[in-house]
């Protein structure tokens, strides 16, 4: 089934995130990050950080909640479990480091139909709570047939 | 202080860094990041991360939407190349740009050998901003998994 196109420019309320350090660790820990800042306090402080950093893709996890949001509005029509990642940005603005306490609000920023295949794009902007941005992100999912008809 | 083979890749993967005075050449290759990915790094990924699409996981559903079988998180190519990324730069803050297009899927067969990325950058250029513009390549089986990938890095 197709998506909804009147879903364009939706925003969705922002998702609470509190980084913790184990979680950061876990997630370096995921990708065969090993460096020592990643992991260790100690590492981290005498690199200049106030805690310890997350590696460049750790927004994911905070997309991914916001995604879920979006994913699940009934009036998206967006079967989850078909799709496949086509496309990511990140744009950074300062690190996220354990102990953050973030904001994530989401926008439906592009629907697109591409052959039988349709694009979604959502775009997540990361704050802190007072409102400091830290990175915007933005996911572009390809619905595996959504669009219809035959190939 | 040793010199050589060993202690000149370590000082490059623990990174002094880009500074200011460093002169980045356009062409300058990026040391490799080589990956073994075996079904486990998935699960692994998947409860780190939060994502637990079932074409990561279940080979009966990732066939049924037209895949070879589960294929690997893009997300998690992507992360392999933030590493060799942030390596080179020698900061995590570093990074101000990093964006990827997932132009190949990389299947995960269920076997102890699993499958290889290989993670290579070259650098373009520097940006109007004084940064530098790095080109991005990850190969699986020989293949071109990314395309368009390209990050941008502060020097310090």
């Amino acid at each position: 089934m197709p998506l909804n196109q009147d879903l364009v420019g939706k925003e969705y309320p922002p998702v609470r995130y509190e980084v913790g350090r184990e979680k950061l660790r876990e997630f370096a820990e995921s990708v065969g990050e090993t460096d020592p800042i990643y992991h260790d306090e100690e590492a981290a402080h005498a690199a200049g950080h106030p805690d310890i950093p997350a590696v460049p893709t750790f927004p994911i996890v905070l997309t991914t909640r916001v995604g879920q949001k979006v994913y699940e509005d009934p009036n998206l029509g967006l079967d989850y479990s078909r799709v496949v990642h086509g496309e990511q940005e990140f744009t950074y603005h300062r690190p996220i480091f354990a102990g953050d306490r973030l904001l994530a609000a989401g926008r439906v920023a592009a629907v697109q139909v591409k052959g039988r295949h349709e694009l979604l794009a959502i775009e997540t902007r990361v704050t802190t709570e007072e409102g400091e941005p830290v990175c915007s992100a933005v996911v572009t999912l390809i619905a595996r047939g959504s669009a219809g008809g035959s190939a | 202080m040793q010199r050589g083979g060993d202690a000149d890749r370590q000082r490059i993967r623990r990174g002094i860094g880009v500074t200011a005075a460093t002169e980045v050449t356009p062409g300058q290759k990026l040391e490799q990041v080589v990956q073994t990915i075996e079904r486990a790094d998935l699960v692994r990924y998947a409860g780190a991360s939060g994502d637990f699409n079932p074409i990561h996981w279940n080979d009966e559903w990732a066939r049924s939407v037209g895949l070879p079988g589960v294929i690997a998180h893009g997300m998690f190519t992507m992360a392999l190349v933030g590493r060799a990324v942030t390596a080179w730069a020698g900061a995590a803050d570093a990074v101000v740009e990093f964006s990827v297009r997932f132009s190949r899927p990389v299947p995960v067969p269920d076997t102890d050998e699993g499958t290889e990325i290989v993670v290579s950058a070259t650098v373009k250029g520097e940006t109007e901003d004084g940064h530098t513009r790095l080109a991005l390549t990850a190969t699986c089986q020989g293949e071109k998994v990314l395309s368009m990938a390209q990050a941008v890095v502060r020097k310090r």
